[in-house]
């Protein structure tokens, strides 16, 4: 045995060749994946060229550190805060493996580690976080939700292990005219990565809300992939927090396969200290009349750094496109910065797509306003901080899920205070 | 109650108030006049505490306080409220938990208990009614969505339920209707009493008739050039800023 671990992309690798015989579903795919991981590496942490898509996050830390899986499962640990979300039906997993003793029954749901589907729409050899999670992936939530049934909402709980990396791979399928909210929460202690890969295929006139509230511990690396696919009048609704992690990346990629497909992409980022998170989004429109909406609201302290590309790709022959996105940033501190990077490619005419992004401190009118009525300067921003935090969680509608992010916002903006 | 002497003030260097001089005793209502441009709602900018607005000269005393040094939080503890010419929106504020956030910071500055949301809404709900105005005004987001007569019923509300014993009143009345306007100068005729007092910027003789002051100001230049009775407003209706500028210079 090795005395030193190897670390970062090479310690990545090395624990593949160790479970490889183990490793649940198609070898050879997750061969390929390992193969592109190596060439690929980690963003940032390996010498050369850098790709496009992470312009602006490295990972460049977790090069010289190594993570174990997690092991047997330990200690029982359920997220707090759940306020209205006892009686809500749940899917643990910790330390990427799904724990059958924190869980509810959920119909229509089997374990990867037993009916492994990798799926058809993600893209390991271009993806490097998508390499390294269908490289490791040993468990995950596989849920089909029949057609015309209303699920409800379902907790899809993550909680992760110090010294451990987790790189779960869920599949959600809803069949034509299902309903569900799915509420993901992604949370735990110490140093450790977060790698989920998740694939949501909405069929036609199916509706999928999909809530995630990231709250990792800033010493965390949240590193999550979407790939969405969205059929005639279906619509993919989902809304990220992203308050935990030292570094933070969630990429969404939304294909709008069949005509009045809609898609929201919003979210919000709060972040404080040396935290870094990146919300990188890909919508694709395929066919006509399809609608997306992306608005991310970002408040940034101290030396924190906020991140939004936005591409919008409208296909030929998706006509009737009207696609919107707006990145905000309120920045509470000289030192912290935003990057926005919007993309259009437009290859058809009748066409509205429209990109916008607007970076200041407070507003000194509405500052100016409360302060006159005799409210003191520090409660005065407080007050306008939460107010651009309140309107970030306007598209949430579902009430515990809604319940669930204000109160990660308040214990955000209390540990600011403090 | 409210001093004036020699004020000067600029903004971003440009100078707006050259020299204003202007006593408003306890009791009385004031009313400036003047065309646009003349520095009124820089007086009441200045008065309020807005720091874009530098005083390069002169001194403002309220009961006796130099009021020029203090934040404009402090100039609200006070006692002085302005009322906006173009209110604030403030998405994502309710206006119920902004004016009560308002109302129990000026009753902390004054050693006071705070109230609570059910006391509040039994007091605000109190002067909607006296005010004629709908309760929905105080579950809405702070004028956002308001039309501009909605906005200014809401500056008024704002006054009486603080309850200064100092407003400034920066063209309340444009843009309103006559019931509207009626609502304004009932506002503040409902505050005024021998410990009360106002300084209304307006355009119009209009506000006037229901709010009669004891004097007016003609401002002009950044400078009072004229004062006079009642009946100065009613003049100015009659012969615009014109001829009386003229005369003046």
């Amino acid at each position: 045995m090795n005395a030193i671990p190897e670390t970062g992309t090479a310690g990545f690798l090395a624990r593949y060749a160790a479970l490889r015989g183990r490793l649940p579903g198609d070898s050879t795919f997750r061969a390929a994946a390992a193969d592109a991981f190596r060439t690929l590496g980690l963003p940032g942490a390996t010498r050369g060229r850098r790709a496009e898509a992470w312009k602006y996050t490295t990972l460049q830390p977790l090069g010289g550190m190594s993570f174990a899986p997690a092991g047997p499962p330990r200690g029982a640990i359920v997220p707090e805060g759940e306020r209205g979300a006892a009686e809500t039906p749940r899917l643990v997993f910790s330390g990427g493996q799904f724990r059958e003793d924190l869980s509810t029954p959920v119909p229509g749901f089997a374990r990867f580690a037993d009916q492994p589907d990798f799926g058809e729409l993600s893209w390991p050899d271009r993806d490097p976080m998508v390499a390294l999670n269908t490289m490791l992936a040993e468990d995950g939530a596989v849920l089909t939700i029949p057609a015309d049934h209303d699920a409800g909402v379902i907790l899809l709980i993550h909680n992760s292990v110090n010294g451990t990396s987790a790189h779960p791979r869920h599949m959600i399928r809803l069949e034509h005219g299902a309903c569900l909210t799915l509420v993901e929460l992604s949370s735990g202690e110490g140093c450790y990565v977060h790698n989920p890969v998740t694939e949501i295929h909405v069929a036609d006139a199916a509706t999928l809300t999909h809530v995630r509230v990231q709250t990792d511990s800033t010493d965390a690396f949240h590193l999550a992939t979407i790939y969405a696919a969205v059929a005639t009048g279906g619509t993919y609704d989902s809304f990220t927090l992203n308050v935990g992690g030292r570094i933070a990346r969630t990429e969404i990629h939304t294909a709008l396969n069949g005509a009045g497909a809609v898609a929201h992409l919003n979210g919000a980022q709060l972040l404080t200290g040396s935290q870094h998170a990146d919300f990188t989004s890909v919508v694709r429109h395929a066919a006509p009349k399809g609608t997306s909406r992306q608005t991310i609201k970002n408040v940034l302290a101290e030396r924190s750094r906020g991140v939004f590309q936005g591409r919008i790709e409208v296909a030929r022959g998706a006509q009737g496109t009207d696609g919107y996105q707006m990145n905000r940033a309120l920045l509470l501190s000289p030192d912290a910065e935003i990057d926005t990077k919007p993309e259009l490619e437009i290859f058809a005419d009748d066409v509205k797509c429209s990109h916008g992004a607007t970076v200041g401190e407070l507003d000194a009118d509405q500052l100016f306003y409360l302060r006159s009525r005799g409210i003191p300067d520090q409660e005065a921003r407080s007050i306008l901080v939460r107010a651009f935090l309140a309107e970030a969680l306007d598209p949430v509608t579902n009430e515990m899920a809604r319940g669930l992010l204000e109160d990660a916002v308040a214990r955000w903006w209390e540990g600011q205070a403090a | 109650m409210l001093v004036i002497s020699e004020l000067s003030a600029s903004i971003a260097d440009k100078p707006i108030l050259k020299g204003i001089n202007l006593e408003v005793p306890a009791g009385e209502i004031h009313a400036i006049m003047g065309p646009n441009g003349s520095g009124k709602s820089t007086l009441g900018y200045v008065l309020a505490g807005r720091e874009e607005y530098v005083v390069t000269g002169g001194t403002v005393t309220f009961d006796g306080q130099d009021m020029l040094t203090m934040t404009p939080e402090a100039r609200a503890a006070s006692g002085l409220f302005l009322a906006f010419q173009s209110p604030i929106e403030l998405p994502g504020v309710n206006n119920a938990n902004f004016i009560r956030t308002a109302l129990n910071a000026v009753r902390r500055a004054h050693g006071e208990s705070e109230l609570d949301a059910v006391q509040f809404l039994k007091l605000a709900r109190a002067e909607l009614k006296r005010l004629a105005m709908p309760d929905d005004m105080l579950k809405r987001n702070v004028n956002v969505g308001f039309s501009g007569g909605e906005k200014k019923r809401n500056e008024v509300l704002q006054m009486a339920l603080l309850r200064p014993r100092f407003a400034v009143l920066d063209e309340t009345d444009s843009g309103l209707d006559i019931d509207a306007l009626k609502i304004v100068a009932d506002g503040v005729n409902a505050l005024r009493g021998p410990a009360f007092s106002a300084l209304v910027i307006t355009h119009h003789q209009r506000l006037l008739d229901h709010l009669v002051p004891n004097r007016v100001h003609v401002l002009a230049g950044g400078r009072i050039v004229r004062s006079g009775g009642p009946e100065l407003a009613k003049e100015l209706e009659k012969n615009g800023y014109g001829a009386m500028l003229a005369e003046a210079a």
